[in-house]
């Protein structure tokens, strides 16, 4: 049912990554929004630490629940979208655009190796 | 084990609602449109809840007087005829075995609703401490019930019934005709917002249902449900009201009266005489703070020592401030600290996090 970009790579627990660049954006997937509702607050420290993969990078709060977010590969947090402190529901209304979450600095790219590719993930998530 | 389903259960499949499970029910939690802007809607214009899951039952007879006295904290039994009125079911321990209305059809009829979850336990107490006083008749299977909330809802009601039914006043009820179908319409409900709730036979409820989506009312999931009863402070069995508080404790004494002999009274005398050791206190989370304090986080004072030593309350509702703003929630807290302005450490998820007591209604209507 679902269909998510095939240039992105994706976690079991359904954040999205962008390997091309220097800067690997990540995100949560259309399916998690779809789950999760409304999403009213994302709580991400400061850019600069440096956190290894399936470590917290932060938490997002839907009216209902909230969720830790994983880091997809470790590496150095560069960047978070500043734009959901004040507009949370563009992660709900877009979230493999404007509502991407961080950016990071990978530290091994071969991290990326066990992430689903989106075919893999549209399936995981049917099931 | 499969998950029931309310008479509107096909609507809301075709409408896209998410379903998830309500204590057994399937029920929708929000529509494509979203918590938010349905939380938004019924403050703003009129929406409608399918609240089919919850409990009704009938209690008649020539005694039925005495058996509604035994069983309410408040003044049901005495009641004008056309009256609903909303009461606290106590165990004589004084902790609370559910909330609910009562309508008042006669001195011999009374009909009432229950919480979903607390159905079966209601009619068992019910049947067990009205002593054959009264006859009593569990409709909850063949009843559905609409609520309609939001600004616009009574004209939108009353325009269905033809008129009939906008100069009902809040907390009465009458028969009625809604497009149509046959229905109890209470002026009742659970958002803060004025409106009807309308309780017909489950072969009418999908007409009446899509009558009222056609005349405007939006389709709201109990997501917003939540949100929207959280900043009126109404309370949620389960959540605010239990067992092991009473109603005094959770501001409920204005639906307590305590002059009568009923279940639960003595020990809510002797309660009142007391003093109150812990009350609900409505609380907001510091502005500055990105977190919302959520049912069964701990309210600490580190003053008091390490670990559980330091809890001295819990919170017992919390959600986004949808029409106020920030994080607002319930929490049951010693006495000296449910004043108004007194600050509050709630520890959410092991980091310690500033909030305030408020009086009153995060949202009172105007």
């Amino acid at each position: 049912m679902s269909n998510s970009p095939s240039n992105l790579r994706y976690t079991k627990d359904h954040e999205w990554l962008d390997p091309s660049g220097t800067a690997w954006r990540v995100g949560i997937t259309q399916f998690a929004v779809s789950q999760l509702g409304d999403i009213v607050l994302v709580d991400i420290p400061e850019a600069g630490r440096q956190i290894e993969q399936g470590e917290p990078f932060g938490t997002i709060e839907s009216v209902k629940s909230v969720s830790e977010l994983y880091m997809p590969v470790s590496g150095k947090v560069t960047a978070i979208n500043k734009a959901l402190q004040d507009e949370p529901e563009l992660v709900n209304e877009d979230p493999f655009g404007e509502g991407w979450l961080i950016e990071i600095e990978p530290t091994d790219k071969a991290e990326l190796d066990p992430l689903m590719e989106s075919d893999a993930y549209d399936k995981f998530t049917e099931t | 084990m499969e998950r029931k389903r309310t008479p509107l259960w096909d609507l809301h499949k075709q409408l896209g609602a998410r379903l998830i499970d309500f204590g057994g029910w399937d029920m929708p939690v929000a529509y494509p449109t979203g918590t938010i802007k349905e939380h938004k809607a019924v403050r703003e214009a009129v929406g409608l809840f399918d609240v089919s899951h919850m409990g009704e039952a009938y209690l008649r007879g020539p005694r039925v007087r005495e058996a509604i006295e035994l069983l309410t904290t408040n003044a049901v039994a005495s009641a004008a005829p056309g009256k609903a009125v909303y009461t606290l079911l106590c165990r004589p321990s004084g902790g609370v075995v559910d909330d609910c209305i009562f309508y008042k059809r006669s001195d011999t009829e009374f009909f009432v609703i229950v919480n979903a979850s607390n159905t079966a336990k209601d009619l068992a107490w019910f049947r067990e401490h009205t002593h054959g006083l009264c006859e009593i008749e569990d409709v909850s299977d063949a009843t559905a019930l609409i609520a309609v909330q939001g600004p616009r809802a009574v004209a939108l009601v009353d325009q269905l019934a033809g008129g009939t039914l906008g100069a009902l006043t809040s907390f009465t009820f009458a028969d009625a005709e809604v497009a149509g179908v046959p229905c109890v319409a209470a002026r009742t409900g659970y958002t803060g917002e004025d409106g009807f709730e309308l309780a017909c036979g489950n072969a009418d409820a999908p007409r009446l249902w899509t009558a009222l989506v056609e005349a405007g009312g939006l389709p709201i999931g109990l997501g917003a449900r939540d949100t929207l009863r959280l900043e009126s402070r109404l309370p949620l069995y389960g959540n605010d009201l239990d067992d092991d508080h009473t109603p005094l404790e959770a501001g409920l004494g204005w639906a307590v009266k305590l002059d009568r002999a009923f279940l639960g009274a003595e020990a809510l005398r002797a309660q009142k005489l007391r003093g109150l050791d812990r009350q609900l206190a409505g609380f907001k989370i510091a502005d500055d703070q990105r977190v919302i304090a959520r049912h069964g986080y701990a309210v600490v004072d580190r003053a008091r020592g390490a670990g559980e030593a330091a809890v001295v309350g819990t919170v017992t509702s919390g959600g986004p401030g949808i029409t106020v703003g920030g994080a607002i929630g319930l929490a049951y807290v010693p006495a000296a600290l449910a004043k108004p302005g007194t600050p509050l450490t709630i520890d959410c998820r092991g980091k310690d996090i500033p909030a305030t007591v408020v009086s009153g209604k995060f949202y009172k209507r105007t």
